[in-house]
Formats: C-alpha cells, sequence, structure tokens
C-alpha cells in the first residue's frame, strides 16, 4: 500500500500492466521522454524502452488510426490524447472504427484499446482544456466510458480497462488528480495523501466496469454523479445537513442499472449530477432513465444540475462550474417537491 | 456610400479557380495531351535510395509492357510463365465475378454492388508480389486481394447477398469484406481510415521484430482527407514498414481528380515532401505493378522505410450499382484511355512470349464463367438478401461487446417481440 495521487495511481496502473503484458504500447503527444504534461507516463520509456512508450505527432487522428492497426495486428494500445477537448480529431477513427470493428467483422478483430485523457474544468482551463464530452462517447455504441474520481477507482479501473477486451475511453478529471475538489474555488484544496482513498495497494488489482459505488448512504434523495462532481456532491450534502445517498457510476457504458434503481427506488427522489453542458448531456440519459424504470417510486421529477449550455468560458470560470449554490437550490427544489 | 476613394480600387480582382474535368457528357474525349512515357523508360534505383531520389519517378510513369506486348527496361520483373499465366486468370475471374455480381443487383438479389473493373492488375499483381503472410487494409475496390490470394468466391458471394452463410453475419454493406487469414482488413465504409491503420499495423510488425509487411489503400479521392496526411506523417516518422497504395483512377464519385488535387501534382510526388519513397506506376500493366510493389516491399522488408505508389489507371465503369457516370463524364472515355485494359495487355504478352494462345484463352474463359456460375449457385443456395432479416435476430445484438450489456439485452427481447407480432409466429 502506498499513498498516491490520481496521476501516480494512474502511472502505476500503466507500469504494473506493463510488467505483465509485453503487447501493451503506450504513445501519444509527450508521452514518451518528457512523460506526459501530466506526468501519467513519467518513467515509462526508461523502464520498458522506445518501442513500448513513445512520443506522437500531434495528430489524434493518426495517434488513434495506429492504433487500430496495431490492435489489428494483436496489440494493445493505451494511448492517450492530451486533453480531452483536442479528441475530436480522432472521432471517426474512434466512432467509425475503434467502436464497431468487432461488429462489422462479426467478432474476427477486437479492439482491446484504451483511449485515455485528461478532462473536465475547474482549472481555468477556458475553451479548450476544460470540456466534458462524456456524451458524445456514451452515445456511441460499441465503446465502454470510465470515468474515476480517486486514486484507488483510477488504478483499479484503469487495469480493468486495459484488461478489458474492448475499447474504453478513459477521462480522469483534471482537476482532482493532485487531491479532491468540492466545488469551493476559494478554499484551499486539501491533497489526496489526507484522503484514505489515496491508500493505493501496490502491484495489481482491479475495480470492476460497470459497477457503480455508493460512496454515501441516505435515504432522502439519490444522487448520481461521477468525476469532480462526486466531490461537489458529497460536500454539498453535508453543508445542507442532507441525507443522500450519493452514487459514483465510475463506468457510464455500461451503466449499472441495478444500483441505480434499487437507490431511487428506496429514496423516491433523484438528482443527477454532471460538469458538462446540460441538453443532451449523460444526464439526461440518467434522467430518462430513472423516469422510465422508477416512476412510480418518484415522489418528485428527477433534478439535473449541469454547466450551463454555453462553451466553457475562462474568466466566469465559477459562475460557469456547477458549484456549491447550484447544488444547494437544486437539493432544495428535489426535496420540496 | 462614402466619398473617399476605395484604396483597393486599382487592384485586380481575384478569381477562385474551380477545376473542371476536359470532357463531360456530350464531349468527344481524347486523351493525346496525357503524357505516357515508353515502357522500359523509367530508371529502377537500388531498394536502398534516399527517398529524395524518387522524385523523378513520381512524375514519370513506371511500365514495363509495351505497344507489343513485350517486357522491356529495368523493371521488368521477369516472371515465369506460370505466375503471368496465375495474374491473368486472377485478373479475369475478378472482371467475370464483378459482371455477375452487377447482374445479381440489378436482379434484386442484393443491394448494392461495386466493379473494379479497368483496375484488375492493381490489387491481383499487388497480391501476387507480396507474401501471403502480409497484411492489406484495402478500401472496396480491391476485390482482386482476395480472388488472387484464393479466397472462396462463394464466401464473397455470400457476404453480397448477407446470407446464412455470411461471415460478417448481414450487418455489413456488400463488399465490404473481412478476413483474416487471407491478410484482409476489413473495410469501412468511411473513406481514408483504413491509411493510418495500416500504418499502425506496420509499426506493430516493427515493434514486434517480426518480418511480416503491411500494405495500405486509397483512392484518389479520398487522399483529400486528413487520415492521408496522418498516415504519411507516421509512416514517414516511425519508418514503418508499409507500402501506401494511392489508386489514381481518375475519378471520385462524379468529381475528377483534380478536385482532389491532381491538377496541380501527381498523387505520387506527394510522397517527397513527407520524406518517403515514390512511384508512380501505369496501373494497367500487371508487370510494372508487380515490379513496383516487389520493390517496395523489399525495400519495406530491409528497414528501409515506406514507399509511397501511385498506381496510374481510369475506372471504367460507374462507381458503383448506385451511379450512373453518363450524368458526368463523356462516353467512350474508357476505350480512349491511353493506358488500355489490363486483361488484354497481360494477354497479349503471354502471347507474344509464347506462353499463351486464343485457343487455351477461350478455354479459360469458358473455365472461369463455369467456375464463377457455379460459386453463385452455391451461394445462392444460402439465401439472397430479400429474404433475409429476420433469421436469428439475436444475432444483431451480438458482437457490439464481447459480452452483451443489459440494455441491449433488453433491446434484443423487444426486437424479437415485435417480429414476432410481424410474422404472426415466432420468429427463427
Amino acid at each position: 500500500m502506498t499513498t498516491r495521487n490520481m496521476i501516480e495511481a494512474i502511472n502505476d496502473a500503466h507500469r504494473v500492466m506493463m510488467e505483465r503484458d509485453d503487447d501493451i504500447v503506450v504513445f501519444g503527444e509527450d508521452v514518451g521522454y518528457f512523460g506526459g504534461v501530466f506526468r501519467a507516463t513519467a518513467g515509462l520509456q526508461k523502464q520498458f524502452g522506445k518501442t513500448r512508450c513513445f512520443d506522437a505527432p500531434i495528430s489524434e487522428g493518426g495517434i488513434v488510426g495506429t492504433a487500430v492497426g496495431m490492435a489489428a495486428y494483436g496489440l494493445k494500445p493505451l494511448i492517450e490524447i492530451q486533453f480531452a477537448d483536442y479528441i475530436y480529431p480522432g472521432y471517426d477513427q474512434i466512432v467509425s472504427e475503434v467502436a464497431r470493428i468487432r461488429y462489422r467483422t462479426a467478432g474476427e478483430w477486437t479492439m482491446p484499446m484504451v483511449i485515455r485523457s485528461p478532462y473536465g474544468g475547474g482549472i481555468f482551463g477556458g475553451q479548450t482544456h476544460s470540456q466534458s464530452p462524456e456524451a458524445l462517447f456514451t452515445h456511441c455504441t460499441g465503446l465502454k466510458v470510465v470515468i474515476p474520481s480517486n486514486p484507488y477507482d483510477a488504478k483499479g479501473l484503469l487495469i480493468s480497462a486495459i484488461e478489458d477486451p474492448d475499447p474504453v475511453i478513459f477521462f480522469e478529471p483534471k482537476r482532482i488528480y493532485n487531491g479532491p475538489f468540492d466545488g469551493h474555488h476559494d478554499k484551499p484544496v486539501k491533497p489526496w495523501s489526507k484522503n484514505e482513498l489515496s491508500e493505493v495497494p501496490d502491484g495489481h488489482y482491479t475495480v470492476p466496469l460497470g459497477k457503480a459505488k455508493v460512496v454515501r448512504e441516505g435515504e432522502a434523495l439519490t444522487i448520481l454523479t461521477y468525476g469532480t462532481m462526486v466531490h461537489v456532491s458529497l460536500a454539498a450534502v453535508e453543508e445542507n445537513g442532507i441525507d443522500a445517498e450519493v452514487i459514483d457510476l465510475r463506468t457510464l457504458a455500461p451503466l449499472d442499472i441495478e444500483t441505480i434503481e434499487e437507490s431511487v427506488k428506496k429514496t423516491g427522489r433523484c438528482l443527477v449530477v454532471q460538469e458538462a453542458t446540460r441538453t443532451s448531456g449523460f444526464g439526461a440519459e440518467l434522467a430518462t432513465l430513472v423516469q422510465e424504470r422508477c416512476f412510480y417510486h418518484l415522489e418528485a421529477p428527477v433534478e439535473r444540475v449541469a454547466g450551463w449550455d454555453t462553451p466553457y468560458p475562462h474568466a466566469y470560470e465559477w459562475v460557469y462550474f456547477p458549484g456549491p449554490i447550484r447544488m444547494k437550490n437544486a437539493l432544495k427544489k428535489v426535496l420540496a417537491a | 456610400m462614402s466619398d473617399k476613394p476605395d484604396p483597393r480600387r486599382n487592384r485586380p480582382a481575384l478569381a477562385l479557380h474551380v477545376p473542371e474535368p476536359p470532357f463531360r457528357p456530350g464531349d468527344t474525349p481524347d486523351f493525346s495531351s496525357i503524357k505516357v512515357p515508353a515502357a522500359g523508360e523509367a530508371p529502377r534505383p537500388d531498394i536502398s535510395v534516399e527517398a529524395e531520389v524518387t522524385f523523378p519517378l513520381c512524375t514519370h510513369l513506371v511500365r514495363v509492357l509495351d505497344d507489343g506486348g513485350k517486357a522491356v527496361g529495368p523493371w521488368d520483373p521477369k516472371l515465369d510463365a506460370d505466375t503471368l499465366r496465375k495474374m491473368l486468370k486472377d485478373m479475369k475471374t475478378v472482371r467475370v465475378f464483378d459482371d455477375r455480381m452487377y447482374r445479381a443487383q440489378r436482379q434484386g438479389k442484393t443491394s448494392f454492388y461495386m466493379k473494379c473493373t479497368g483496375e484488375e492488375a492493381i490489387a491481383v499483381a499487388a497480391a501476387n508480389a507480396m507474401d501471403p503472410e502480409d497484411m492489406h487494409f484495402p478500401t472496396y475496390r480491391q476485390q482482386g486481394l482476395l480472388v488472387a490470394r484464393g479466397y472462396p468466391l462463394k464466401t464473397m458471394m455470400c457476404q453480397i447477398y448477407s446470407n446464412k452463410a455470411d461471415p460478417v453475419k448481414g450487418r455489413q454493406l456488400p463488399i465490404m469484406y473481412s478476413d483474416k487469414k487471407h491478410g484482409f482488413f476489413s473495410i469501412s465504409g468511411n473513406l481514408g481510415t483504413q491509411y493510418p491503420q495500416a500504418v499502425g499495423w506496420a509499426m506493430a510488425s516493427a515493434i514486434k521484430g517480426d518480418s511480416r509487411i503491411c500494405m495500405g489503400w486509397i483512392g484518389d479521392g479520398a487522399t483529400a482527407e486528413g487520415d492521408f496526411h496522418s498516415a504519411m506523417t507516421f509512416a514517414s516518422v516511425y519508418q514503418a514498414p508499409v507500402i501506401l497504395a494511392v489508386v489514381n483512377n481518375q475519378w471520385a464519385i462524379s468529381s475528377f481528380s483534380g478536385i482532389a488535387g491532381a491538377e496541380q501534382a501527381t498523387f505520387a510526388s506527394r510522397a517527397i515532401g513527407y520524406g518517403i519513397a515514390g512511384l508512380r506506376v501505369d496501373g494497367n500493366d500487371a508487370l510494372a505493378v508487380y515490379a513496383a510493389v516487389k520493390w517496395a516491399s523489399d525495400r519495406a522488408r530491409t528497414n528501409k522505410g515506406p514507399t509511397m505508389i501511385e498506381f496510374f489507371t481510369y475506372r471504367a465503369e460507374g462507381h458503383s450499382t448506385s451511379d450512373d457516370p453518363t450524368g458526368y463524364r463523356a462516353k467512350g472515355e474508357a476505350e480512349e484511355w491511353p493506358l488500355g485494359d489490363p486483361i488484354e495487355r497481360l494477354k497479349a504478352h503471354l502471347i507474344a512470349i509464347g506462353e499463351w494462345d486464343a485457343d487455351r484463352d477461350t478455354e479459360l474463359d469458358k473455365e472461369i464463367d463455369a467456375t464463377v456460375r457455379a460459386a453463385q449457385k452455391e451461394a445462392e443456395a444460402m439465401g439472397i438478401l430479400p429474404q433475409q432479416g429476420f433469421d436469428n435476430i439475436p444475432s444483431m445484438f451480438e458482437d457490439v461487446f464481447a459480452s452483451t450489456p443489459w440494455h441491449l439485452a433488453e433491446q434484443r427481447d423487444q426486437a424479437l417481440d415485435e417480429a414476432r407480432e410481424y410474422l404472426g409466429h415466432d420468429p427463427k
């Protein structure tokens, strides 16, 4: 057991798996010699050599496209897109190729690859270093979408993603790489070392894909969330003295519908919390599923907390980010009805 | 309006150049402006040359077969007669196959087909020049690879009919073949995507210290896709053991190659800017195609780096069964095309060297016709498209993922219920 922040946990998952499986290759922009702009791949090239971990040209389409060819050969590419905001040039390869090759070849070819990418806001990243594009991938059949919220899960989920026979989009909330963020931007952030979830086992372990985690048990309402917003939600619940059940979905696709249903049927109320823009976001799918499957248990309309339907603005970071006030008002609304 | 004089008034007006093909419907095609170098004229550099040394070959045309059917010059691959006869047979088989399947589409037995008439030499000779273990990332117009590698015609047809024996279980549009054993990667409808994939496969082979190489394919039109650029960049950066083919058949559906950039530079010449060796080859000359692919594969296999080859050819027929070329190009272009018909040219060569004659040719045509007809009969016995669609509905929901998640299981059950209601009985 070693105390690790999210980056260290993710780095360790790479190391553990690359030692176990010679077919894993790691590449992306600046991931080789330098070890990545967030240090996620630090030391890997030195340990495993340049043919296992290397720098790539600035071409997301090329990175994903060559990874498809490598997977077709029989390797397991574990690639990085520097920011989720820059994944779009690779989108055709992801949606039209990676996601569909098992289906279109009737299983003759598969795509056991992981596409890692730092995502989310709260870091004054402006329009192109803050986006949360998960809905563009959950909408795409054939992809698994995973978003961890702490170091323990980050390592265990990444190892599961690497071992999974299907392609996984692995979004890492960069706001919480160094410590959990509760939405109070005006207060100092505690490092992960002060949080028990930074106790990360050495070596191999997994956190299963497709399994949500109840991070706080409660009776008053169910909060469905993931990534940074897990911590914002937990803080809001405590600050407002509400006995909410908070569920960290961890995997958005495939979704752990059983845990969701069980919780909402128990509490009768549901709040969906995401950082991404509101319209057609993943929260819309969550709200619809709850409505379809728990309608007769609901005592109030399902509410959504989300980013506004604008591009992510620089100066208005804390007006945009779904913080404590938006959370408080939404909680009040769900509980009042 | 202001009284101030416009400071730009004396400048000439800018003009947008929109390329136009030389001939449109109603015109009489005349290709005398196309420079066709004599066979044997192009020099053949050593396989280890620096990429830039190949620049003159990117505007030239590697040709082996002369007008008299003789193989001439340094690119003559000096193939034995059996290999030449095999290539002739493969090319003829592709053409007969195309004709049968085109007709099957017109008869309503399937929804769609695409011929490669006039381009048969390219895929067939390339397949024969490479090892069977080498990998291809083809487009939808390299059916010759499968034929040359001995893939069963019946299985190709079953894919076209989306029937019970279709290896991709009716999920893909006709001709989107996939076969790992024959080194033929799954065809995608999205153009250009397979080009960087080919580079990645070659990189993987190099990472593993393998000795296999890879060939990626693209048409002239799709070179305009961003994936063309990323493939060339990655191939160059990592010196991937890959051959990147551009099949320049002059047409991307209704757009002539000028719309893809061919007016200002040949496709082959693009290779030089990436530091990749380039060759421009007579695509209707099976011997030139063979020699160029062999040169590039020797180069790749000895870690000398990638090669891009432009195969200069002509799409003799419509883009697909959904296309009518009389709407955008002049009639008779294929007949006027200065590089002729690849099958006739290889046949003339075999006859010129005394390894073929009219009787054997007629005999071969009969044999191929019988083979293709027999395959078609067997394939149709497994069903044609209009009879499919309600067999094994659960298989439609399989292979999205390795195992079926809850939401797909629910949707599968709903689809079965709907089919039951539609059919009035349990679906098979």
